[in-house]
């Protein structure tokens, strides 16, 4: 019986709407809002794209294996959110990344081996924010929404809002997951974006699992409907579709460009590794949920509609695979080759203008390591 | 030279600072028409407009964090929290965020933050609004963290601070806020951000202070004189990084060392002193470096936070403890 003054509790609705514009069995369907066409060139770009971002992470999975990775987090899976993503950019946006974010990497021009410095232990973040727009990798879940938003509000006092210039007008992203919606950080990087109405759009991958924890312990209403309760809108879209998630980001990025601020981006997809190299999946989940899910896998989909509809045959496919082979063999190769850092950058990255404390320090540091090195002569 | 208020001083160097670069925007709860719970960004919404002293939504960690974005964008945002018991929601974003963003980037991304903090006790306030956390801010690598004890200093290093490529930490003694009055010379030469400085020569002993204790060591010493004994008094001004040439200069005349805070004794930053004028001055002391400080406890409620805060009476029966030994 509905509760006669506080009404019904919000719906625990498992089945939203779900924008789709390639079904997992590679039919093209049309969704009424976003009615676009896609060029064979740039179809064919998105499986080159998802084809060799799965293959960094596999390559990068296996590095691990052998020692020669601390961690790494996976991607697999969520090729199609994170191209679809990425390739909707242009080239003025600028995105801040959790740490997953690969395939959005990829299309920002960040070379992959500097993805795996970061992994090595051979830097935090070993690429220039500024040179890809493309932030450093965030560890603390969801701090980097508010940089996100901060950013954005610089963008708009940069006056680079709604002035109808394309090739000026610019917009944020701020990518987490569905663990991170959770944190006090992505709730107020909403009531920020909100409140100035910032030029924005929050990405969010809801990969279904926080680590161990499903979806189910993080929210009780699709996560697309909490930017409801901020003031802005949300959607949710079918986050192995990669032509449905460029779609949608594509007009959520306009629209903040624009100056109608804020969107929030739920792509449903599902995590098809472990977490990190750390965990084991198969302690907390079923291994039926990942067999339905392999079922609706993004890069198989978008093959079958290309060879079905003459986009692409034996030989695109193999030359695919050969350039996958490739980065895998550059990967691998220069993994081995990364140099550890000095421990003279230590004390003259903490700070622009060193300190006298920090300079004394790396003076008696560099005098002791100067004695062994004495003795061993 | 005009006669000011710290308070007015702080809003002075603001305005002045907004003034010289309009990459400098001011943000925090309040700060807009009412100027600030203490006024002291009074006025620079009306000229400056609302887009650079920026009224934002009641969440510590939002502010600072939209401020980190704000600084990657190129501006340098000064933001205001209330009261220094309400920092913490925005730790996490000051500790791993504006602290390390500099050495995670390899030195690529600047972060020209200044987070002022109303801080310190006196006041009569209810809880949560008297606490000195300057140790946590000093403990963590790359912030820099500053405070001021009169005018002069206020107008001057707030502009500094924010002229500074790094976070600046600025901590401002609230209890000085209307109490500290003194002559302002704008157009004087200014000292160096992170150097500390001996505010009162003296030849028998030496008292280091920052910030709010400053003035009760000021007080001691001049009715130490009046009982025939000469302290030295050092402000220490900076205390991340911590200059303390000064102190090991004055220690190596005086033989001995009060270091005097609001904060709690373990770990605070007297600890620290202790530490390293023993290192450097072990052979020139008398007696071992004594610490007056706050007690271990939760600050108190305020109608006995006069038990909880130095006063000249603890100072300079810890001057005369140091004759002890």
């Amino acid at each position: 019986m509905t509760d006669p003054v506080f009404g019904p509790p919000p719906e625990r609705a498992p089945d939203p709407e779900l924008v789709q514009l390639l079904t997992p069995e590679g039919e093209r369907v049309r969704h009424p809002g976003f009615d676009i066409e896609f060029s064979a060139e740039e179809l064919r770009g998105f499986y080159r794209d998802m084809t060799l971002v799965r293959r960094l992470d596999t390559e990068a999975t296996a590095l691990q294996r052998h020692g020669e990775l601390g961690l790494w987090a996976q991607l697999l899976g969520q090729e199609a959110a994170q191209i679809g993503a990425g390739r909707a950019l242009a080239p003025q946006d600028y995105v801040f990344p959790t740490y997953r974010e690969h395939g959005v990497a990829w299309c920002r021009g960040v070379d992959p081996v500097r993805l795996l410095a970061l992994f090595r232990g051979v830097d935090q973040g070993g690429w220039d924010p500024s040179a890809h727009n493309f932030g450093l990798y965030t560890i603390v879940i969801g701090a980097q929404t508010l940089h996100a938003t901060g950013y954005a509000m610089g963008v708009q006092r940069d006056g680079l809002v709604g002035t109808g210039d394309p090739e000026r007008d610019t917009a944020v992203v701020a990518h987490f997951g569905d663990g991170a919606t959770s944190q006090g950080d992505v709730n107020e990087a909403f009531v920020f974006a909100a409140s100035f109405n910032a030029p924005v759009v929050f990405f969010c991958q809801n990969n279904q699992w926080a680590i161990s924890e499903p979806f189910e312990r993080q929210s009780r209403i699709p996560l697309y409907r909490r930017s409801h309760g901020f003031g802005f809108p949300g959607i949710r879209v079918d986050g192995n579709d990669v032509l449905a998630t460029y779609a949608v980001t594509r007009a959520a990025l306009q629209r903040a460009r624009d100056g109608q601020g804020p969107v929030l981006i739920e792509a449903y997809t599902y995590r098809m590794g472990a977490h990190t190299t750390t965990d084991d999946p198969t302690r907390y989940r079923l291994s039926d949920d990942v067999e339905h899910w392999k079922l609706k896998d993004p890069i198989a989909r978008l093959e079958v509609y290309l060879r079905r509809n003459g986009m692409a045959d034996d030989a695109f496919l193999a030359e695919v695979a050969a350039e996958a082979d490739a980065l895998g063999e550059r990967m691998r190769r220069e993994c081995h080759a990364l140099p550890d850092p000095s421990t003279h950058d230590l004390w003259d990255l903490v700070h622009a203008e060193k300190t006298a404390e920090l300079a004394a320090q790396q003076a008696d540091y560099d005098a002791h390591a100067a004695s062994f090195e004495e003795v061993g002569r | 030279m005009t006669t000011m208020t710290l308070a007015k001083a702080l809003n002075a160097g603001l305005r002045k600072a907004m003034e010289d670069d309009d990459k400098v925007v001011v943000m925090g709860e309040d700060v807009g028409a009412l100027g600030g719970v203490f006024r002291i960004t009074d006025g620079l919404q009306k000229d400056f407009g609302d887009a650079r002293v920026v009224d934002t939504p009641l969440a510590e960690s939002g502010i600072v964090g939209t401020a980190v974005g704000l600084a990657m964008r190129g501006y340098r945002p000064v933001v205001e929290i209330q009261f220094d018991g309400f920092v913490y929601p925005a730790y996490d974003q000051i500790v791993c965020q504006v602290a390390k963003i500099h050495f995670r980037s390899q030195g690529r991304v600047r972060m020209p933050m200044v987070i002022r903090i109303p801080y310190g006790g006196g006041i009569g306030a209810v809880e949560h609004h008297s606490e000195s956390p300057e140790a946590q801010f000093v403990h963590t690598p790359g912030l820099k963290v500053v405070t001021c004890s009169n005018p002069a200093d206020a107008y001057v290093m707030i502009q500094q601070a924010i002229h500074s490529d790094d976070p600046v930490v600025f901590l401002e003694p609230k209890r000085l806020y209307h109490s500290a009055k003194a002559e302002v010379d704008e157009s004087a030469p200014a000292a160096p951000l992170w150097q500390s400085r001996v505010v009162r020569a003296g030849a028998d002993a030496t008292l280091v202070a920052y910030g709010p204790t400053v003035s009760t060591c000021l007080d001691a010493a001049t009715v130490a004189a009046e009982e025939g004994r000469s302290l030295e008094v050092i402000d220490l001004r900076t205390l991340s990084p911590l200059d303390l040439v000064p102190v090991h200069e004055s220690v190596r005349r005086t033989g001995r060392l009060v270091v005097v805070h609001e904060a709690h004794l373990t770990l605070g930053l007297g600890a620290e002193i202790a530490a390293r004028v023993t290192e450097e001055c072990f052979h020139s002391l008398e007696a071992p470096v004594l610490r007056v400080t706050g007690f271990d406890t939760p600050y108190p409620p305020a109608r006995i936070e006069d038990a909880f805060l130095p006063d000249l009476d603890r100072i300079l029966d810890a001057v005369d403890r140091t004759y002890g030994f």
